[in-house]
C-alpha cells in the first residue's frame, strides 16, 4: 500500500511539474494526462486494496507542519470508497482531457495552468479522503477548492470569471462554517480524528447540534444542496468538460463524504431531527434540481442541475439512514447509507459520462445550446451511444446502475413503517412520492436532452457539420459507460462491499451478508427482492428471441426509406421540429407556480395588413427563485454595508494617520489595564 | 422445473390474451354506443396485416427508431414474467418486485418517446413530450400505492402481497387498499392511454398523445408497438385484479387450480374491460392541461391510502 500511495503522490506531483514547463503539444499534454492516469489508477488500486484487505493505510509525518499534529493520513473503508470514486472518474477524465485540451493549443486558455491545476486538484482531493486530523483535512479541502477555482476559470472569458467569483465566494463561506465546526469539535484538544471521535460523546447536546448544523451547511455548500446550489449551474458549465465531469462527478461528493464522516463517524449519530433535516433538504434538492434542469436548454447547465438532483437522492438515503440510526434500527440504517453511497459512485459514473459526452458535443459544434443541435447521432455515433447509456442510467431505468441504487433508497424509505413514532414515520411516504416524481421527471428531462441533441434533423450549420471525437475522448467515455453497465449488473458485489465500508461506523453492525442472496438484492426478511443482473439477462434473451420468432414466422422483413409523412406538405425542414422549449412546455405549465414564467411575443406585421406577419419574436424566461428571493437581497445588504465602510476609507492620508494614532493609544491603554 | 414452465406459459397467455382484451373493450364500447362494432378478434387480424406489410421508415430516422420497437416489446413482455397472472408466488419473484415492474414499463416509455422524436416531425415531438409529462406525473401515485400495498403485506414482492391478502381477507376491504385501488385505476387509464387522458381510437388530432408519438411507425414495427401497448393494458388490469382481489390465483400447481386461475383471470379482465368501456362511453376527453389535476387527485388518494394504512396498522 505504501508503494501505491507513493506512486499516486509522485505521479500527480510530477504531472504538475511537467505541466509547469508548458504542457503544450502532443508530448506535453500526453505526459500530463499520463501522470494523472497513473495517479488516479494508483489511487483506485490503493482504495481497492484497503477495501479488500480491510486494514486501513496509515501514514503520519508529524515533523511536516508541526503545529496541530502535523500531516496525518489514514485511509479507512469510507475514505477508500471515495478514493475509488475519484480514481474511476479521474482516469477517464484524464484520458479524455488529452484529446479535449488539444483545442486549447490555439492559446484560448493556458495549458500550463490547466495541467498543473488538474494534477494538484486530483492530488488534494485524494488526500481529503485520507486526512486523519483537522489540519490536514482543512488544508487539503482548501487546496481542492482553490485548484478547482483555477480550473473553472481556465477559459478566462467573462462568463467563466464571473462563475469563478460565485464559486469562490460560496466555497469559502462553506470553509468558514467548517472551520467553526471543527474548532467546536476539537474543544481545545488535539485535532486527531481519533480524539475527536472519543471526545464527541462528552460534548454538550447544544454544542453537538451546532457542530452538526455548521458541518451540514459547510459540506452542503460544496455538495450543492438547495439553496446553496447556485454556484453549481454557473461553475460546472464554465469549466473545461473533463473538469466539469470531475467536479460534478467527484468533487461535490466530497461534501457527502464530509457529512457522513462528521455526522455518523465523528459525532456518532444524533437525534432524529438531524436525519429529518438531511432527508428534507435532500428531497427538496432532488425535486427542485430536476425541475430547474427541465427548463434549461444549455446542455451543460442542464447536467449541472441534475447534479443537484442526484445529490438530493444521495442525501435522501443518508437522511433515512440517520433517522433509523437515531432509533437504533441499525440494519435499516445501514440500508439507507448503503443506498446513498451506492448512488454516490453511480452518479459519479453516469454524470462523469454525460459531462464528457456534452464536452464532445461542445467540441464538435462549438455550442452548448441544445436548440442549435440535432441529428448528431448520425455524425457522432459513439458519443451518441455513450450519452444514451448515461441518459438511461441517470433516469434510473433497469438494468443500469441508477436503478439499483434508487431501488435501495426506495426500500430504505419503505422500511419507515418500523419507526415507533407515527409522525416521523409519515415523513417516509412523502419522501417516496417526491423521489418517484423526481425520477419520473428525470426520465422526461433526458428524453429531452438526448432527443433534442442527438435525434431528428440538425438545427444549425454547426450541427450539420459536426464530427466524431478523437479516440482518446471516446475511450474516456467508454470506460465510464462500462462502469454504468457493470455497477448496474453487479449490485450483489457492490452492496456487500459497502456493508463492509460502513461496518463499525457510528456503531453500525456488519451488514456484509444482509442485503444479498445469490444474484439478487434483498432487504431484510425478504421485504423486497430484485436482481438487475437477471433482468438484464432476461431482456437480452427476449431481444434475441423476438426477432428469431419473427424470422421463423416469416414476418415481412422489407424496409423502405422514404420522406417523413408531412400531412401532404412536401419538404420537411428542421424548423418544423419540436424544440427543447416546446418539449418542456407542458411541464412548465404544470409547475407554473414554481417557475413563474414570463412570456414576451413581438409580432412584426406587414405595413399593409395585419394578416401578413413578417416575423415573430418569442422570448420566455423562468424566474430564478433563489437568486431573486435569497441572494439578491443578501448581496444588496452587503453592498450597502460596504458603502458604509467606505466612509472610513476616504483616501486621505491625514485621516489614516489619525486612525493609526488613535488605535495605537487605545492599544497602549488596553495593555496598561489588562 | 414446473414453476419455470408456468412462468413461460403465463407470459404466453398474456401475450395471446392481450389483443383479445383490446378487441373486447372496443366491442363493448361500440355496443354501448349502439354500433355493431368489429368482432372481438379484430386486433389479431390487424397484427397479421401489419406483420405482413413493408416498413416505411423516415429518411431522417436513425438506428434508434429501428431498435426501439424491440426494446418496448421486450421490456413489456419481461413484465409478464414477474407479475402474478395465474399463480403465486412465482419462481421469478426474486428477480423483480413491484418497483422493477414499474421501472421496466418506464424503460419502454423512455425509448418510445425517443423514437417519437427521431423522425423530426412536429407530431412525434408533441406526442413524446406529452407522454413523458403524463408518465412523470403518474410516477408518484404509483410509488405511493406500492408503499401502501407493501405496508399491508410487509413486502414489495408481488407474491408476498398476494399471499398476505389471501391469508387475511379483511385487508382487501381496508380503506388503504380501496383508496390505493382507486389511485392505481386512474393511473392505469393514464399509463395505457385511455380516456379521459388520451383517446386510443383517434389518429389525427392535436389532442392525442400516444398515437402522435408512434405516427411514423408502420409494418412490423407498428405491430410490435401496438401489441406491446395492448400487453401493457393487460398488465395493468391484471395487477389491479390480482393484487387487490387475489382470489382465484393458483397457490398449488395442480391442473384443476390452474384451470380455475385462468378462468378467473379472464373473468376479471372482462369485468375491468367492461368498466373501462363504460367509462370511455360516458366521459369526454380532458384537456391536456387538466390531466395533471386528475393525476393530482389520484396522488391524493394514494397519499390517503398510505396514511390510513399507517394509522390502522
Amino acid at each position: 500500500m505504501q508503494t501505491l500511495f507513493l506512486l499516486m503522490f509522485s505521479a500527480y506531483f510530477l504531472g504538475a511539474l511537467v505541466a509547469l514547463s508548458g504542457g503544450r503539444g502532443n508530448l506535453g499534454r500526453g505526459l500530463v494526462a499520463l501522470a494523472a492516469v497513473v495517479g488516479a489508477g494508483a489511487g483506485f488500486a490503493l482504495g481497492a486494496s484497503v477495501l479488500l484487505s480491510g486494514a486501513p493505510f496509515v501514514l503520519s509525518i508529524p515533523q511536516l507542519l508541526p503545529l496541530a499534529g502535523g500531516l496525518a493520513l489514514r485511509l479507512d473503508g469510507l475514505g477508500a470508497f471515495f478514493l475509488i470514486v475519484i480514481g474511476l472518474v479521474g482516469v477517464s477524465a484524464a484520458i479524455y482531457g488529452f484529446g479535449y485540451s488539444a483545442a486549447y493549443e490555439d492559446g484560448r486558455a493556458s495549458l500550463r495552468m490547466l495541467g498543473v491545476m488538474l494534477n494538484l486538484f486530483l492530488l488534494t482531493m485524494s488526500l481529503v479522503t485520507m486526512a486523519d486530523n483537522v489540519l490536514t483535512f482543512l488544508l487539503m479541502w482548501e487546496g481542492m477548492s482553490l485548484t478547482s477555482y483555477f480550473l473553472v476559470i481556465t477559459e478566462s472569458n467573462e462568463d467563466a470569471v464571473r462563475a469563478g467569483v460565485w464559486y469562490a465566494a460560496m466555497t469559502h463561506a462553506g470553509l468558514a462554517l467548517l472551520l467553526a465546526a471543527f474548532v467546536l469539535l476539537m474543544n481545545g484538544g488535539s485535532g486527531a480524528f481519533a480524539d475527536l471521535r472519543a471526545g464527541a460523546a462528552s460534548l454538550s447536546v447544544t454544542t453537538r447540534n451546532v457542530i452538526f448544523l455548521l458541518a451540514f451547511l459547510g459540506f452542503g455548500s460544496k455538495a450543492g444542496i438547495v439553496p446553496l446550489h447556485i454556484w453549481l449551474p454557473r461553475a460546472h458549465p464554465a469549466a473545461p468538460s473533463h473538469v466539469s465531469a470531475l467536479m460534478s462527478g467527484v468533487m461535490i461528493k466530497m461534501g457527502i463524504y464530509g457529512i457522513v464522516r462528521v455526522a455518523l463517524d465523528l459525532l456518532g449519530g444524533g437525534p432524529v431531527w438531524w436525519g429529518g433535516i438531511v432527508l428534507g433538504v435532500g428531497a427538496v434538492s432532488a425535486l427542485l434540481g430536476v425541475l430547474y434542469a427541465l427548463m434549461e436548454h444549455d446542455l451543460k447547465r442542464l447536467l449541472a442541475y441534475h447534479s443537484v438532483e442526484n445529490i438530493g437522492i444521495i442525501l435522501i438515503g443518508i437522511g433515512a439512514g440517520l433517522i433509523f440510526h437515531s432509533y437504533g434500527l441499525m440494519t435499516l440504517a445501514a440500508l439507507g447509507f448503503i443506498g446513498g453511497l451506492y448512488h454516490t459512485i453511480n452518479h459519479a459514473s453516469f454524470k462523469g459520462l454525460l459531462f464528457l459526452g456534452a464536452g464532445s458535443v461542445l467540441h464538435a459544434t462549438g455550442t452548448r445550446n441544445m436548440e442549435e443541435m440535432g441529428g448528431l447521432i448520425k455524425k457522432m455515433p459513439w458519443t451518441a451511444f455513450f450519452f444514451l447509456i448515461g441518459s438511461a442510467a441517470i433516469s434510473a431505468l433497469p438494468p443500469l446502475n441508477g436503478f439499483a441504487s434508487e431501488w435501495l433508497v426506495f426500500q430504505s424509505l419503505l422500511g419507515g413503517f418500523n419507526l415507533p413514532v407515527p409522525e416521523v414515520a409519515l415523513i417516509m411516504p412523502v419522501a417516496v412520492g417526491m423521489l418517484a416524481l423526481t425520477s419520473g421527471l428525470a426520465a422526461a428531462c433526458f428524453v429531452k436532452a438526448f432527443g433534442i441533441t442527438f435525434l431528428a434533423l440538425p438545427r444549425s450549420h454547426e450541427a450539420e457539420h459536426a464530427h466524431e471525437s478523437p479516440l482518446s475522448m471516446r475511450i474516456g467515455m467508454g470506460i465510464l459507460a462500462l462502469a454504468c453497465i457493470g455497477l448496474g449488473l453487479a449490485p450483489f458485489v457492490v452492496v456487500p462491499i459497502l456493508g463492509g465500508v460502513l461496518n463499525g461506523l457510528g456503531g453500525l453492525p456488519d451488514t456484509r451478508a444482509a442485503f444479498t442472496s445469490n444474484l439478487s438484492l434483498q432487504t431484510p426478511v425478504a421485504f423486497g427482492q430484485m436482481s438487475s443482473t437477471l433482468v438484464m439477462l432476461g431482456l437480452l434473451i427476449l431481444l434475441a428471441v423476438i426477432p428469431l420468432v419473427m424470422w421463423i414466422l416469416r414476418v415481412n422483413r422489407k424496409l423502405r426509406v422514404s420522406d417523413t409523412w408531412g400531412c401532404g406538405r412536401v419538404g420537411q425542414t428542421s424548423r418544423m421540429e419540436y424544440t427543447a422549449t416546446s418539449f418542456a412546455e407542458p411541464l412548465r405549465r404544470v409547475f407554473a407556480e414554481l417557475y413563474r414564467p414570463t412570456k414576451e411575443v413581438t409580432i412584426d406585421f406587414h405595413p399593409d395588413s395585419k394578416y401578413f406577419v413578417q416575423s415573430i419574436a418569442y422570448r420566455s424566461e423562468v424566474m430564478p427563485l433563489f437568486e431573486r428571493l435569497l441572494y439578491d437581497p443578501f448581496l444588496r445588504l452587503m453592498q450597502s454595508a460596504a458603502r458604509q465602510v467606505r466612509r472610513l476609507q476616504t483616501g486621505s492620508l491625514h485621516l489614516y494617520l489619525v486612525y493609526v494614532t488613535v488605535i495605537l493609544i487605545l492599544l497602549l491603554l488596553a495593555a496598561r489595564w489588562f | 422445473m414446473i414453476g419455470y414452465l408456468l412462468e413461460f406459459s403465463q407470459a404466453l397467455l398474456a401475450l395471446l390474451l392481450a389483443p383479445l382484451l383490446a378487441g373486447f373493450v372496443r366491442w363493448v364500447k361500440s355496443r354501448l354506443q349502439n354500433r355493431r362494432g368489429a368482432p372481438v378478434w379484430q386486433p389479431y387480424f390487424e397484427l397479421a396485416k401489419l406483420f405482413g406489410k413493408d416498413v416505411v421508415m423516415s429518411n431522417n430516422a436513425s438506428w434508434l427508431f429501428r431498435v426501439a420497437p424491440y426494446i418496448v416489446f421486450a421490456s413489456t413482455l419481461a413484465v409478464t414474467f414477474l407479475i402474478p397472472l395465474i399463480a403465486a408466488p412465482l419462481p421469478f419473484d426474486n428477480i423483480g418486485d413491484l418497483l422493477v415492474v414499474v421501472y421496466l414499463l418506464l424503460l419502454g416509455t423512455f425509448f418510445l418517446a425517443l423514437a417519437g422524436l427521431d423522425p423530426g416531425t412536429a407530431f412525434g415531438g408533441m406526442g413524446a413530450s406529452r407522454e413523458m409529462t403524463v408518465a412523470a406525473i403518474a410516477e408518484p401515485t404509483i410509488a405511493l400505492s406500492i408503499f401502501s400495498l407493501a405496508l399491508g403485506a410487509g413486502s414489495t414482492n408481488l407474491g408476498q402481497i398476494v399471499i398476505a391478502t389471501l391469508t387475511n381477507p379483511g385487508v382487501a376491504l381496508s380503506p388503504g387498499h380501496l383508496l390505493a385501488f382507486a389511485a392505481i385505476f386512474i393511473v392505469s387509464l393514464a399509463e395505457t392511454g385511455r380516456l379521459p387522458v388520451d383517446n386510443p381510437s383517434t389518429h389525427l388530432e392535436l389532442t392525442m398523445i400516444h398515437e402522435a408519438m408512434i405516427l411514423e411507425y408502420s409494418g412490423r414495427y407498428l405491430a410490435l408497438i401496438e401489441w406491446a401497448s395492448w400487453l401493457k393494458l393487460t398488465i395493468f388490469f391484471s395487477l389491479l385484479a390480482n393484487l387487490f382481489v387475489p382470489w382465484g390465483l393458483a397457490l398449488t400447481l395442480t391442473p384443476a387450480a390452474l384451470a380455475i386461475a385462468v378462468a378467473t383471470l379472464i373473468l376479471k379482465l372482462a369485468i375491468l374491460g367492461m368498466v373501462v368501456a363504460m367509462i370511455e362511453t360516458r366521459i369526454a376527453k380532458l384537456r391536456l392541461f387538466r390531466v395533471p389535476e386528475l393525476l393530482g387527485m389520484s396522488f391524493v388518494l394514494a397519499l390517503l391510502a398510505v396514511t390510513s394504512s399507517f394509522l390502522l396498522k
